[in-house]
């Protein structure tokens, strides 16, 4: 409770971002996000699966039920070509974002 | 749009949405437990931790729903919800919506005769553009048109674009059963032109139709067509039998069609202008219809028609003197009786309905903080205060479609009932109630009102949550701010309540009071046991005066001869029937310039007074024996006696109605006979011997020893027993035309109806004063422990509930009065012979309101009495 949360626009991009090295399993992509955050981000389970349906709603991602390394069924998502493209936009987006307040910030002393 | 795609094919997968979603979030709790194990939790440790961990995996479902779903889902939930938390609460659902379904039916009921009566248009073109004319005179602004007159009126008028007559007729029609007595108009050729109606079947009168050498036709009515032929198209060109005279069917009216002044009417025959009264301008036997010009006003209209009479004036002394124009339009004249009632009812019914919808109001207020602490809790668990505001909306808005729905079902059974209840007779002159039910504007109302009432329920509670601190609902006897304002707000409305059933208690005993001194007016005869009888002879064959004349005598010759009759009388023209006989006269060894001096007349028989039991007052009655070889006699009434004569013994004095006629001697004075309606004012009546002067068509009058029973059969085959053709019809005694009649009728259905809905006001009323009374008892239930434990006396308990109850009453009773005497004023035209500040009704009403009300605080007050102090201390 007491880690910063995340603005919801960003998990979307977060996820796409971490589904485009691989497809995971909802648990995959909380568990990737931490690590890859060095455990500062931790990812809502009550956000992660809205924000997979909504991704699947707008045909980011797509998903499959497939078996795990320990055979149990789980439900697995991949990045479609959309769903790239959608990446680097929000990606792009984002940076600038960041970049505007990296300024604003600097100005300060 | 892929994206809506989607979205519908989710929603009729749903439920393999749902399996699916729980089992990645059953995968997913799996996993995490593995982990935790893994990093050295005992299983069952690391079980909880897990679901800690994930959340609340409804929530989860929750938002997944959210996102998926389309927004009417959440509506159809909540819905859902809605239902499940009514059925929980029987008691408060099912008194809601009766209440709201009682205030609805009354409405809409009521609206639906309102409509048909006053908003509906009539079944012409244009009907606002159209006025019936007539002529006034000094006693008068109502009077008829003589042919004549109405021939010039229609060559000299410059405002209306066509003019035509009509007048109501009683018919003989000879069927294959023998003579019946129908009812029907005779109207002139442009008259159904001037309407804009075109016949159905057949044509219409072609103009100029009513002048010789052009044979009789008339026209039928649609429900004469069904009725008598059957529908048949193959009645064109037949010939039907009235009065004797030989009339071809020509055509068939619309099934639509009605012209209320003349109905009912089977029959529509053609004028007659070169005979009886037509051929004379100073007789009167018509109404004019006119159809105004485009632009003209009815103001513009009056005042030329007055011109035009001014000139007939001046051209005509002798038959025009005094007489004048006057008109009215068409859609006043046909409502005009029944306007101020159907008003006054919605009136009512409209107070009624606020009645429910506070009363409702009150119970929801109480139903919204009883479930704060509910609220509070959900709140808690996360849900938004939008879904709690959508939650008490959607609640508000179910009760009030459920009551709506149930309430316009019993309008729909209380419409046809209130009509059933209206004679046949009434509701003939009335056809345009035939089309009463849920004509589109009467639905338009009722959604308007289902809408308004759900605003309403909705708006309640959330008023009732703004005031509210969620954590402050959640602690221990949590009260603050919240009784107060119930007892600002929830309270003042029964206030209100009170009020407007003060109001309907009032027009209901000012109503009742007024019918009943309009049953106990003096009509100066006695109608009990008195039956009467419509007798019609055809004027062909009785065509000369000595012909009726022995034909009334020897009519009551045969009836005389029946056992257990005590007198017999016959009469041109019954009491207490509307329209009219009327004459001029002036009186002999006065001068006389051609005033106007109208009165009505009767020709009666030498026993019709005492018959009637009518009071003597000076002179004597008519004598058997006084027929035409003897002269002239006549009686008159004290109003005509008063109204000419002064103080003068008129009796010995002698009249003459016109120069033709022999002048009339005054041998009797009777106090007034009730010749109009019951409501209508006293006029100069004189009653001539039927020996000297009469027609064949009568009624006959009897006092009869015996109750009815086969009195009517007997009464007809004695009279058929001096001509098997005379028709026989209109049988009933004296206290049915009475107790039946339309005025009677027309302040017995207000009083009632607006004491039923009195009677429900009263109960509303009281209801509410008792849910008030007791919800502040039961939230000062603490208070009163703590008094009683500090010493105070029963006694004083009660005084503190009563006295709140009595301030609550006070006041409601104080405004109710005053919004009464205002209604009162209102409503005066249906007053007979009360005033609109009647103390004895108000002081009673307000009495019987007040009463009602304290036994109602009562029972609270005697719970809150017996509190055991030491419970209520340990009750929150």
């Amino acid at each position: 409770m007491g880690k910063p949360d995340l603005l919801p626009g960003t998990l979307d991009m977060l996820i796409l971002k971490t589904l485009a090295r691989a497809p995971l399993h909802g648990y995959g992509i909380a568990q990737s996000i931490k690590r890859m955050s060095d455990d500062v981000l931790t990812v809502e389970e009550g956000s992660l699966y809205p924000a997979l349906q909504r991704l699947l709603l707008q045909a980011w991602v797509k998903a499959e039920w497939k078996m795990t390394e320990t055979n149990r069924r789980a439900r697995f998502y991949t990045l479609t070509a959309e769903g790239r493209k959608q990446l680097g936009v929000e990606m792009s987006e984002f940076q600038q974002m960041i970049a505007a307040i990296t300024r604003v910030l600097a100005e300060q002393s | 749009m892929s994206h809506l795609f989607r979205k519908l094919s989710l929603l009729f997968a749903r439920r393999r949405f749902r399996s699916e979603l729980d089992e990645e979030i059953a995968f997913h709790r799996a996993q995490a437990e593995k982990e935790f194990v893994a990093g050295g939790m005992l299983p069952e440790e690391a079980r909880s931790a897990a679901l800690r961990r994930f959340g609340n995996p409804t929530r989860v479902r929750e938002q997944s729903d959210e996102v998926v779903g389309f927004r009417a889902e959440t509506l159809v939930q909540d819905v859902r919800f809605a239902f499940r938390q009514l059925r929980k609460n029987p008691g408060f659902a099912v008194t809601a919506i009766l209440i709201l379904a009682l205030g609805i039916a009354a409405s809409v009921s009521i609206f639906a005769f309102v409509d048909a009566a006053l908003i509906k248009p009539l079944p012409y073109k244009d009907p606002g553009r159209l006025a019936v004319l007539f002529e006034s005179v000094p006693l008068g602004p109502r009077f008829h048109l003589s042919w004549k007159d109405y021939l010039d009126w229609k060559r000299d008028n410059h405002v209306f674009s066509s003019m035509d007559t009509y007048t109501q007729v009683g018919l003989v029609e000879r069927t294959d059963n023998g003579p019946q007595q129908v009812s029907g108009a005779r109207v002139s050729s442009g008259f159904f032109r001037t309407l804009g109606v075109n016949p159905a079947l057949g044509r219409d009168f072609y103009a100029g139709e009513e002048n010789p050498p052009a044979a009789r036709t008339a026209l039928l009515s649609y429900s004469t067509w069904q009725v008598k032929y059957g529908g048949d198209p193959r009645v064109l060109g037949r010939a039907v039998e009235l009065d004797d005279i030989a009339y071809t069917i020509i055509g068939v009216l619309p099934r639509d069609f009605s012209f209320a002044p003349a109905e009912p009417a089977e029959f529509w025959t053609i004028e007659t202008p070169t005979r009886g009264c037509e051929t004379n301008r100073g007789c009167h036997n018509l109404y004019g219809i006119a159809r105004l010009k485009d632009g003209v006003s009815f103001s513009t209209a009056l005042a030329d028609v007055k011109a035009i009479a001014q000139q007939l004036e001046k051209q005509y002394p002798d038959s025009n003197r005094d007489q004048w124009g006057f008109l009215l339009p068409l859609n006043a004249y046909v409502v005009g009786d029944i306007r101020p009632i159907l008003l006054v009812l919605l009136g009512g019914a409209g107070l009624l309905l606020l009645i429910a919808g506070v009363n409702v109001s009150s119970l929801l207020l109480v139903r919204a903080e009883n479930r704060r602490r509910e609220m509070a809790v959900r709140g808690a668990l996360g849900a938004s205060p939008r879904r709690l505001v959508l939650q008490f909306l959607t609640e508000g808005m179910l009760l009030a479609l459920i009551g709506c729905a149930l309430g316009i079902g019993c309008a729909l059974q209380g419409m046809h009932l209130l009509a059933a209840l209206i004679p046949k007779d009434m509701m003939a002159t009335m056809p345009y109630l035939r089309g009463l039910g849920l004509s589109p504007r009467v639905i338009v109302f009722a959604i308007v009102l289902a809408v308004l009432s759900g605003a309403l329920f909705a708006a309640i509670p959330l008023a009732r949550m703004r005031f509210t601190e969620i954590r402050e609902a959640l602690s221990q006897g949590g009260r603050g701010s919240a009784g107060l304002i119930w007892r600002r707000f929830g309270a003042n409305l029964v206030v209100i309540e009170l009020a407007t059933a003060m109001v309907l208690l009032a027009g209901a005993g000012l109503l009742g009071k007024s019918f009943y001194r309009l049953l106990h007016t003096d009509i100066g005869l006695e109608p009990d046991h008195l039956a009467t009888l419509q007798v019609s002879g055809s004027q062909t064959k009785y065509n000369t005066d000595a012909k009726s004349i022995a034909l009334g005598r020897e009519v009551i010759r045969q009836v005389r001869a029946l056992p257990g009759l005590t007198s017999v009388g016959l009469t041109s023209k019954l009491p207490i029937e509307d329209g009219d006989q009327t004459t001029d006269f002036h009186i002999v060894g006065r001068p006389y310039h051609g005033e106007h001096t109208e009165v009505a007349f009767r020709e009666v028989s030498a026993d019709y007074l005492q018959t009637l039991k009518a009071r003597l007052l000076a002179g004597r009655y008519f004598r058997d024996d006084e027929d035409q070889s003897k002269p002239r006699v006549v009686i008159i009434n004290q109003t005509m006696a008063r109204q000419y004569f002064g103080a003068v013994n008129p009796v010995g004095m002698q009249i003459m109605t016109s120069d033709k006629d022999p002048p009339m001697l005054i041998v009797g004075l009777i106090a007034d006979l009730q010749e109009g309606q019951l409501d209508a004012a006293p006029r100069g009546a004189m009653y001539l011997p039927f020996n000297q002067y009469t027609m064949p068509q009568f009624a006959l009058v009897v006092r009869s020893s015996q109750k009815e029973g086969s009195l009517f059969s007997e009464l007809e085959s004695a009279v058929r027993s001096v001509d098997r053709d005379l028709a026989v019809s209109d049988a009933q005694t004296m206290d049915q035309k009475i107790h039946d009649g339309p005025s009677t009728y027309l302040h017995r259905s207000s009083a009632w109806l607006v004491g039923g809905f009195a009677g429900m006001a009263l109960l509303l009323g009281v209801i509410g004063l008792y849910g008030v009374i007791a919800y502040s008892v039961s939230q000062r239930t603490r208070e009163i422990g703590v008094r009683m434990a500090l010493g105070a006396a029963r006694g004083s308990v009660y005084r503190l509930v009563l006295r709140e109850a009595g301030q609550l009453i006070g006041i409601g009773v104080a405004a109710g009065l005053g919004a009464s005497i205002g209604a009162a004023v209102l409503m005066r035209k249906l007053l007979f012979g009360v005033a609109a500040w009647d103390v004895p009704t108000l002081a009673a009403v307000a009495g019987l309101l007040a009463v009602a009300a304290l036994l109602a605080s009562y029972l609270p007050a005697r719970r809150a009495a017996s509190v055991n102090p030491a419970d209520a201390l340990r009750a929150e």
